[in-house]
């Protein structure tokens, strides 16, 4: 008895597929266009036979080979080569088939994958680009899904899509089977691309928008990479800094769509089953011993998932993780949000020595002049934090960040109890 | 008779589902789960197999995911108690229709405590 899939099953399945077999497909064409057509093409093969003759085995298999043999076709018929191979007879369930997808597909598939997400972080293309084709390439979204995430139009998106692939082409795709240095440095890059991805549905306010969801596509991703290369302790920390912050999604706004800082969320709105998951990543990924950027940014997460309250966080845990961030990202916004967790361990004077040196390459950040001019209110420091304050509210980009400065500008205005 | 009801399903599909069609998926099973109120026991979703770690006693030796590298994983189980085989049969058939892939392997059990001592009914 065939078991007939509803169409939602096949979308579904060919969602899955979708990275193994068109990394297998890149593979075998070196051509990111054709791989792609080659994969519409056997998706619509899937569409039509899948119901009638039930579903394959291992539906990346089937695409895999069928998009290979229409393809070929097509491309021999363009070049006017008549003759077809038998190989181009498809059918859905030879195993014959299958063997040959599956030395088509076979050992290589974790470099496939990885070659293709590796194609979509090409260092020239700036990050709103390397995302968009991310989500073209990766995850198969349409051109109009990725223009309303964008906030543009179709047109303008398909352009961007096209010149960026336009500029891979040029440069060409690396298909050497990578050595381990190089694998490591493009699980490096990838990371940072998945990450781009989880950011711009991150940074939406409405956590149920088309564009928020790219939250879901960034772990998505990143879990499909871990399965690939399972003992990577900086993939595992990159997932579980993405599933902390995303298990904050109900508490980070309130109803007007302003931002609610971490200390004043409702923190019976973050996900307890996306924290739990977090903290085992955090346990398997310190098991390997080789901290990084990801896993140290997870475990300062974590320490504000475990606490209850605000009051309770472990910030002497957190200053500790941030001095080591520090020695892996030097940067200056690591050193801010280091004196945050030392102003509540060891006071506001210490961490406003700490913002001293900042604030040349921070001058035109608004949390540098925020923070400084909260510091010197609660060192009594009147002047000099209003004017703090005030500069702090001229680089507000929300009003939401404006309000809450105006809320310590009233404080300091107000008579003493 | 306890059975486990062991749900095995290709994970990269599963884990794709959007919000919206796994909780379709979720309120299908509790349909299942309410027609069958008396037989169903404690339910148990496991996390992606990204979160297992695998101890091989042959090596001695831990590593990251999960025991079995294959196309479909164990996602989770349901522990019913039944009359006989073919009423978890029966529940199986309509489980299978609220969660679409994959299949389902259906395992009689036996409960005991640490001490050894057994569960009551079990």
């Amino acid at each position: 008895m065939v078991d007939v899939p509803d169409p939602g099953w096949i979308a579904a399945r060919l969602a899955a597929a979708r990275p193994r077999a068109v990394a297998a497909l890149l593979r075998y064409f070196r051509d990111l266009d054709l791989a792609e057509e080659a994969f519409q093409e056997a998706c619509l093969r899937a569409l039509a036979k899948w119901p009638e003759n039930g579903p394959p085995r291992d539906p990346a298999a089937w695409l895999i080979m069928v998009g290979r043999n229409v393809t070929l076709d097509h491309v021999r018929r363009q070049s006017r080569l008549t003759e077809l191979p038998e190989e181009g007879v498809i059918s859905a369930d030879g195993d014959v088939e299958d063997d040959l997808a599956e030395r088509l597909d076979g050992s290589h598939y974790r470099d496939d994958i990885l070659r293709l997400f590796f194609t979509c972080c090409h260092p020239d293309l700036p990050a709103t680009q390397q995302v968009a084709l991310a989500l073209r390439v990766v995850s198969g979204l349409t051109i109009a899904q990725i223009a309303r995430t964008f906030l543009v139009n179709d047109r303008a998106m398909e352009q961007r899509i096209v010149r960026a692939k336009a500029r891979i082409a040029q440069t060409g795709i690396a298909f050497e089977a990578p050595g381990p240095v190089e694998r490591a440095e493009r699980l490096a890059a990838v990371s940072t691309m998945i990450y781009l991805v989880f950011n711009e549905g991150y940074s939406d306010a409405s956590p149920d928008s088309e564009r928020a969801s790219l939250c879901d596509e960034g772990i998505r991703l990143a879990r499909l990479l871990l399965r690939l290369f399972p003992s990577e302790p900086e993939m595992m920390g990159l997932l579980a800094l993405m599933l902390l912050s995303h298990s904050r999604k109900r508490a980070r706004f309130d109803s007007d769509g302003s931002l609610v800082l971490l200390e004043k969320q409702d923190r019976s709105l973050w996900s307890q089953a996306l924290i739990r998951e977090a903290l085992a990543m955090i346990d398997k990924a310190m098991l390997h011993r080789r901290p990084g950027r990801y896993q140290i940014q997870a475990a300062i997460q974590a320490l504000h998932a475990r606490a209850q309250r605000a009051e309770d966080t472990d910030w002497a845990g957190i200053d500790q993780l941030y001095a080591a961030l520090e020695r892996h990202d030097g940067s200056p916004v690591v050193k801010l949000n280091r004196a945050v967790a030392v102003s509540k361990v060891r006071g506001a004077g210490d961490a406003l020595e700490m913002l001293e040196p900042l604030s040349e390459p921070l001058a035109g950040y608004f949390y540098f002049h925020g923070l400084r001019g909260a510091l010197l209110q609660q060192l009594g420091r009147k002047q000099e934090a209003r004017d703090a304050l005030k500069r702090a509210i001229g680089l507000a980009a929300t009003p939401a960040e404006a309000a809450h400065i105006r809320e310590h500008l009233d404080q300091l205005e107000a008579p003493r109890r | 008779m306890r059975y486990a009801l062991l749900c095995y399903n290709d994970e990269s599909m599963t884990s794709a589902w959007s919000k919206e069609e796994d909780e379709a998926v979720m309120t299908c099973l509790r349909a299942v789960h309410g027609r069958y109120e008396q037989q169903f026991g404690p339910v148990v979703r496991l996390m992606p197999t990204t979160a297992a770690t695998t101890y091989r006693k042959s090596e001695k030796m831990f590593t990251d995911g999960p025991y079995a590298e294959t196309k479909e994983q164990l996602l989770g189980f349901h522990i019913i108690d039944v009359e006989n085989l073919e009423q978890a049969l029966e529940i199986v058939r309509e489980l299978s229709d609220a969660n679409p892939g994959g299949a389902y392997e259906i395992r009689p059990l036996m409960l005991f405590y640490p001490n050894g001592s057994a569960v009551k009914d079990g």
